[in-house]
């Protein structure tokens, strides 16, 4: 009927070269069968035994995470750590008896240990981390008399400054188990990346483990290597930070909470970045105890946040910035502008004060920033209403992460009529306006991202993304990638609004009467905003002096600032409870800035 | 079509064969799970389910025609095509290779499918097109496409022993229709010269990441060790085996993949140089029957069918027995009715029901 029916002829001849081919494969199979069970079944059942064969992992060295000058701020040293292996021991009182001389554990801990292990058969469990030279030493001449036994290298973190930096580097320990579904190429045991630089630059810090095939005896003794694969180090890591920098604003924060950051506004490097309290990276590094790590997480102090980018404050007067380019661009006022500060000013029934309880008198834009006057913004807040301060907020970075490459980094908070709705179920008031306008209300802003402000109003108005890291470089020191200045937005202001500000935020630190004063450094300019972050709500009282009250209800002090000469250095501190703006912060800018200049003077 | 006469076609040595293999398979797949915890249902349990869900589909492709499937080759591979590129799809969105397709508490891989789509619509393609010189190479360009098309989306999944196993079914069915031996040669040619031009052509982590799936010592914590586990396991099961329950090596975690991939290890340690000589010798058989029953009809369609399907067996066992015996690279794919997988066991089952379904239609032209 049609053409497609053939004769099974047709494919005969192809047939044999078919069936031939496939008994061929099928005889090799049968060989190989026989070669494995039959000539080689004896040695092979021989290993299967206590299996005999075994693979030990040899981890990779992590990279170094360096200073800017290349000064060592995380090394890694090897530990020795006493392992046993259960299928190995022969009697377990006998052996927890001797191991419990040896390490200083009682039997029973060590018996308890050994038996209640979660991990798959012939996988060695930890007894002791970290062991002593003597107690390894003692270990290895008794080895004939442990069986089970094993010593395990492992690379450890040091720390050759302390924690110096901790919030930047950050800390590790071993894979969770979320961590194991979410990370590839990850094993049980094996050591990551949990916080700060550590998790950020895990894939080039971890380099790639390498392992060895051993075959062992009876007591798990290594009678020869079968294969082995060398680890392959983890690159190195060159941070922003300038060690000299950053100890100074350790130093300088001593056991105030709080925090400081100093920035070059022409590149977005960090040169210091600190946070306090700070916490011990290396109790990380040798595994932190349950007692140690709850001590840390319940310390009402919270050492571990990184105050620096998960902080969130009111920014006080420093938001002034804001209000003032708002000001200025919109036409709302300008440098003549004048305000009468009589100390209050009403809406409405209400009085909102200002900080000087006198009031400053008559003044225009100029005066007004160099006091800070509450009043003077008061009135420019009035004019520019919530959505459009709100929209110059989020343009000039707030309200949003600035994007640096730490974990963790948090957005911080711009409030909207429409936000205030839909989260707290209220009617945005003209008096929250006025709070906004002076940087309280519901403004949340973190410590980097007011840095990250103050550097655009330094440069010319360009928001650059706040580098960490100034490269990785391999093992033979040939860099692998760098971190290019990053422009993440733009100042939305004119370049002469931008110049009336600068203008006006050097003669606060210029000016006797100005808050920040106490910035000034002979033969050098410096621009700079005094902050006062409130904690509690004043409720219409007196404002109090910081001594008179309890600890946690003081008010946070801010400080940013830039060197207005050749704009090579911006800073933010933040003192938690520090009280008003000028006392607590300016002075621990000035010393930074003091510092950077004199460490570039030895340079030149 | 569907009527008694039909039960009586039923090739009987085709249905003990593929019997033995599954008692063997669940007996099997029973000892090496035993110490395993299942998520709620055991592995043979579950694998059962498999084996009754896949035997029902394997008897409705007997029963249906095969001529009626021709009609319909080209639209269910482009349904079966675009299945695999929504999953695709969806594991970029996701994140991570992503070959599954979940259905209430089961997972279906439809790149398993695939294997039968290809084997339909190549069918299709050298039964109207007909050569009786030859094929020669612009004549090979349409089934080329339909076979490259489908398996650079399985390599993309990644799912390279998949996307292995269609590529050598395109080459025993281009073989077996009869290419022209000069164009055979260029082909051959033209492919050796490609390879490194290919090569060549990749970025250093592309050519890494395809170093590590064929070269185990580069991953020596993973595949490599594997490997000499595997061979340690088959090795000492000597020449009678440890005996049914009795295995070690393959339950303590050496194996991860045991109840998959390497399922063959636990047969060579419990069964010996016996258990493995057998089941060997059911699937050679298997295969043989293919190559001799199953193409002999007088319809070049079915007989296509007949051929693809046994390729696709075969190059299973091949690679699969290859790799646990430390022969050949490790590339992961399951052993016909004896690993853990509801996919494979259902697509194997199904092409049984076609093998069937030609040999049982032979006489009717």
């Amino acid at each position: 009927m049609d053409i497609r029916r053939r004769e099974p002829e047709e494919f005969r001849p192809r047939h044999r070269y078919f069936i031939s081919a496939v008994l061929v494969v099928f005889i090799i199979f049968f060989g190989r069968l026989l070669y494995l069970q039959v000539i080689k079944g004896h040695e092979l059942r021989f290993l299967s035994e206590n299996n005999r064969i075994r693979l030990i992992k040899n981890t990779a060295t992590r990279g170094m995470i360096m200073d800017r000058k290349g000064r060592v701020l995380v090394d890694s040293r090897p530990a020795f750590n006493c392992m046993v292996m259960p299928e190995d021991v022969g009697d377990l009182k006998v052996l927890t008896g001797k191991l419990s001389h040896f390490l200083h554990l009682s039997p029973d801990e060590i018996a308890s240990m050994i038996e209640q292990r979660d991990s798959p058969p012939f996988q060695p469990v930890l007894i002791k981390r970290d062991i002593s030279w003597e107690e390894l030493s003692s270990l290895k001449t008794h080895r004939l008399d442990l069986p089970g036994v094993e010593i395990q290298i492992e690379p450890v973190r040091t720390y050759p400054y302390g924690s110096v930096a901790a919030h930047v580097l950050g800390y590790g320990g071993e894979i969770n188990k979320e961590e194991l579904q979410e990370k590839k190429g990850y094993q049980m045991g094996d050591w990551v990346g949990k916080y700060g630089v550590e998790l950020t630059w895990e894939k080039d810090l971890r380099g790639i483990d390498g392992g060895r095939q051993v075959e062992i005896d009876a007591v798990g003794k290594e009678i020869r290597v079968l294969k082995e694969v060398q680890p392959v180090s983890g690159r190195n890591l060159y941070l922003t930070i300038d060690l000299d920098l950053q100890r100074l604003a350790e130093e300088l924060l001593g056991k105030r909470s709080g925090a400081i950051i100093a920035m070059d506004p022409l590149t977005g490097e960090i040169l210091a970045f600190c946070s306090a309290p700070s916490f011990q990276p290396a109790l990380f590094a040798e595994g932190v105890s349950a007692q140690e790590w709850e001590k840390l997480v319940s310390d009402p102090l919270h050492p571990l946040q990184n105050r620096g980018i998960q902080g969130m404050y009111p920014p006080g007067s420093v938001f002034k910035i804001v209000t003032s380019a708002a000001g200025l661009e919109e036409g709302v006022i300008n440098l003549d502008t004048t305000f009468t500060c009589t100390g209050i000013y009403y809406l409405g029934p209400r009085g909102y004060q200002c900080w000087r309880t006198g009031g400053h008198g008559v003044m225009k834009f100029y005066r007004g920033v160099v006091e800070s006057c509450d009043i003077y913004f008061y009135n420019v807040g009035a004019r520019l209403g919530v959505e459009t301060l709100g929209r110059y907020a989020e343009d000039c970075g707030l309200g949003r992460p600035t994007g640096i490459d730490l974990p963790g980094e948090k957005a911080g908070l711009v409030p909207t009529e429409a936000w205030k709705r839909d989260r707290r179920g209220g009617r945005w008031y003209a008096g929250e306006t006025l709070s906004m306008a002076i940087g309280q209300s519901y403004l949340l802003v973190t410590p980097i991202q007011l840095l990250n402000l103050m550097s655009a109003v330094a440069n010319g108005g360009a928001l650059l993304k706040p580098q960490i890291a100034k490269r990785v470089e391999d093992l033979d020191n040939k860099v692998v990638e760098d971190y290019p200045t990053e422009e993440i937005g733009r100042l939305p202001i004119s370049s002469k609004t931008l110049e009336e500000l600068r203008a006006a935020l050097v003669g606060v630190t210029k000016e006797d009467a100005g808050t920040g004063r106490g910035a000034r450094l002979e033969g050098m300019e410096i621009a700079g905003k005094t902050g006062t972050a409130q904690v509690v709500r004043l409720k219409g009282g007196e404002r109090q002096r910081a001594q008179d009250m309890a600890y946690e209800l003081r008010d946070h002090a801010w400080f940013v600032a830039y060197i207005a000469a050749h704009t090579p250095l911006a800073v933010v501190v933040l003192v938690e409870h520090g009280g008003h703006g000028g006392a607590a912060a300016v002075p621990l800018a000035r010393e930074m800035i003091k510092k950077y200049l004199s460490l570039r003077r030895g340079e030149e | 079509m569907i009527d008694r006469r039909l039960w009586g076609q039923l090739d009987d040595r085709l249905v003990i064969l593929t019997a033995a293999l599954m008692v063997i398979g669940i007996a099997n797949l029973f000892s090496a799970t035993i110490t395993m915890p299942g998520e709620g249902i055991s592995f043979y349990l579950r694998q059962l389910l498999w084996f009754g869900i896949g035997v029902l589909l394997g008897l409705l492709v007997f029963v249906i025609d095969y001529r009626y499937y021709e009609e319909f080759a080209y639209p269910f591979y482009l349904v079966v095509l675009v299945t695999v590129l929504c999953v695709l799809i969806y594991g970029l969105i996701v994140g991570g290779g992503q070959r599954w397709i979940k259905a209430g508490f089961f997972y279906f891989q439809p790149s398993e499918l695939m294997k039968i789509a290809l084997i339909l619509a190549l069918a299709r393609y050298f039964a109207r097109h007909e050569r009786k010189e030859g094929y020669r190479l612009r004549d090979l360009f349409i089934p080329a496409i339909i076979t490259m098309v489908p398996t650079l989306l399985i390599v993309k999944q990644p799912d390279l022993g998949t996307a292995m196993v269609m590529v050598f079914i395109f080459f025993s069915i281009v073989l077996f229709v009869r290419i022209r031996f000069r164009s055979f040669l260029i082909l051959c040619t033209a492919i050796f010269l490609a390879t490194p031009i290919f090569w060549f052509t990749l970025k250093g982590y592309q050519r890494t990441r395809i170093l590590s799936l064929f070269h185990p010592s580069m991953d020596p914590l993973g595949t490599g060790y594997h490997i000499i586990q595997s061979k340690i396991a088959i090795g000492s099961g000597g020449i009678w085996g440890k005996g049914f329950l009795q295995g070690t090596q393959c339950k303590l975690h050496f194996l991860p993949e045991h109840h998959t991939d390497f399922i063959f290890a636990v047969l060579g340690e419990e069964w010996g140089f016996i258990g493995c000589g057998v089941v060997l010798a059911l699937y050679a058989a298997l295969i043989l029957w293919g190559l001799t029953r199953g193409v002999m009809t007088r319809d070049r369609y079915g007989s296509v069918i007949a051929l693809g399907v046994t390729a696709m067996i075969f190059w299973h066992v091949v690679i699969n027995v290859g790799m646990v015996l430390g022969m050949m690279p490790v590339v992961g794919l399951p052993l016909p009715l004896l690993s853990y997988g509801g996919s494979s066991v259902v697509v194997t089952l199904i092409g049984i029901g076609l093998l069937l379904n030609v040999r049982a239609r032979r006489h009717v032209f």
